[in-house]
């Protein structure tokens, strides 16, 4: 026996799988894909970038100093400061109501909780307007007592909310369905409270699958254009988020300025497709797709 | 009798699904019942003509028509992506698999004004078409493209997970009993992927539907032309026709309640089909 480990050992035999085919067929079909994303998806992002820097950084630099576009960007970071810590409240509870309790009705709850994705963003924002505008009672009775939503920021923020609804919840819940509710449970028969079993036990088996929710739920609501625009009534300086005011910059003929303001939203795009892929490889979600 | 909630010992059952079923009236259920509440006021008559008059019959055509079109241009590339994502080694692969996403992540304006600039007539691509007399941008191939761009994601990454759970025995089996690898393709693998396809297909058709953001750039925006559904619901609304703009998105809604639907049968299909 001893000599056969001092034989040298022949190199492993390469098993080409009998499914693989052959090494053409390979190149064609990895040839076309790449063509395929390089010019559907990556030609776009080098024409934001290009586009923006067309008459140099200077002028680049002046295009992100505009005293709209420091608006805009202020606006989008309220909107969104708004917007994320209430989906991520309610992202937290919904998850934990159907993943922990079996209830009657709890398949038409997650239905009902991806509805946003369904609904186009025009008939988002147009929903709020129907209800607050001037032309519904509600919209009468706030009128009179002063208060404005559509056309102004209350507005923008549940718009925003709205179409950025599901994104917390779609992360936890098949991730908190598959870790069930034994942990949880050894838990509570050992004595702990409510907030300690949360804090303690539940959100550290989720804080990776939370982060990545709320990214992608900022990337959207930075982000949002149709749903923010219907009920925004683009007032210059006052309700015109990053996306709203690269369209004027655009209907305006100020191509420059208006990439430049789009490179930013573009910049995060990537960051959060970035961060997205690093907590990917921290956690493995039960359905990767969103 | 089924009890509404089964025993358990764990707490925060009733103020959860109080904030989940309160947040979600107040913020989803509420105000799109009162789109068909709005409508309601409306007499048929006015409804049916508002809804099926000239200029909305062309953008329901033009809709409908670029995103049927887009969604089938989606399948068949998103399934060659997936498949090189998913059975082949490369170098740049991690990079390709993140760049699917970015239709996700980038907001559809920045979408729409940077497809404008790459096939308007003077863009670095629009500017090989312009001489062989082709228009992109402004007609409805630019609409096309712009909604392919957004709908390939969900093909991607409705099929992706299916592909790699796929049992490659099958095909194994399939090869060493003779088929060829056309035969095997058709035979074995695209049956196990259809349901996934199929959902994606439908997936990518909702959201091309809808889509107003990246497409209205490169739209142009001529009505009976190059004009969509969701356009008119805005022009309607900055003319101040509440009564026109609801009809339509009524409409709409229904469309999408639909595809909803469809999707929900297609994804419960595609699970069985996973389970067997």
């Amino acid at each position: 026996m001893n000599n056969m480990s001092s034989t040298p050992i022949a190199p492993p035999v390469k098993h080409r799988s009998p499914i693989a085919g052959p090494p053409w067929f390979r190149l064609v079909l990895i040839t076309t894909s790449v063509l395929f994303i390089g010019m559907l998806i990556g030609l776009p992002v080098a024409a934001v970038f290009t586009e923006a820097l067309r008459k140099g950084f200077d002028a680049y630099a002046d295009s992100l100093q505009g005293e709209y576009a420091v608006a805009a960007i202020e606006l989008t970071l309220i909107v969104a400061a708004i917007a994320v810590p209430f989906n991520l409240v309610f992202g937290i509870a919904a998850s934990w109501a159907i993943t922990k309790f079996e209830f009657a009705g709890k398949q038409l709850l997650i239905t009902l909780i991806d509805l946003p994705f369904s609904v186009s963003p025009v008939i988002s924002g147009l929903i709020y307007v129907l209800l607050f505008g001037a032309n519904s009672a509600l919209g009468e009775w706030l009128m009179a007592h002063d208060v404005q939503i559509v056309f102004a920021v209350p507005g923008l923020v549940i718009a925003t909310i709205f179409v950025t609804f599901p994104f917390v919840a779609r992360e936890l819940i098949p991730l908190m369905q598959e870790q069930g509710t034994e942990e949880e449970e050894a838990a509570i028969l050992l004595g702990a409270t409510g907030w300690q079993l949360f804090f303690r036990v539940t959100l550290p088996n989720i804080k990776w699958a939370l982060l990545y929710g709320v990214l992608l739920c900022n990337a959207r609501a930075m982000g949002e254009f149709g749903a923010v625009s219907v009920v925004s009534g683009h007032i210059k300086g006052e309700t015109n988020t990053i996306p709203l005011h690269v369209e004027i910059l655009y209907n305006e003929y100020n191509f420059v300025a208006a990439f430049a303001v789009a490179s930013i939203l573009t910049l995060l795009a990537l960051l959060t497709l970035l961060l997205k892929t690093l907590l990917e490889s921290k956690f493995s979600s039960p359905t990767r797709k969103h | 009798m089924r009890k509404f909630r089964e025993p358990s010992v764990l707490p925060g059952f009733g103020i959860t699904l109080g904030i989940t079923l309160s947040y979600l009236s107040l913020i989803v259920l509420l105000p799109l019942s009162g789109l068909f509440v709005s409508t309601a006021g409306v007499s048929f008559a006015e409804f049916w003509a508002t809804v099926t008059s000239p200029r909305v019959m062309s953008a329901y055509r033009i809709s409908f028509g670029a995103s049927f079109i887009a969604a089938f241009i989606n399948v068949f590339f998103g399934l060659i992506v997936t498949w090189v994502l998913v059975r082949y080694k490369f170098p740049g692969k991690r990079i390709m698999d993140a760049m699917v996403d970015l239709p996700f992540a980038l907001p559809t304006a920045v979408a729409g004004i940077a497809l404008t600039a790459l096939y308007a007539p003077q863009g670095w691509v629009g500017r090989y078409f312009e001489p062989l007399g082709i228009k992109i941008a402004f007609t409805p191939i630019g609409i096309t493209i712009a909604l392919i761009f957004i709908g390939l994601p969900f093909v991607v990454r409705t099929v992706q997970p299916v592909l790699e759970d796929m049992n490659r025995e099958y095909e194994e089996a399939a090869v060493s009993l003779g088929a060829t690898r056309w035969q095997t393709f058709c035979r074995v693998i695209l049956p196990e992927l259809t349901p996934a396809l199929m959902t994606g297909f439908a997936m990518a058709l909702a959201r091309a539907l809808g889509e107003y953001g990246s497409v209205i750039f490169i739209a142009g925006n001529m009505p009976g032309v190059s004009e969509i559904i969701p356009l008119i619901i805005i022009t309607k609304l900055e003319q101040y026709d509440y009564t026109g703009a609801t009809s339509i998105a009524v409409v709409m809604l229904l469309a999408s309640f639909l595809m909803l639907f469809a999707i929900n049968l297609l994804q419960s299909w595609s699970r069985r089909r996973r389970d067997e």
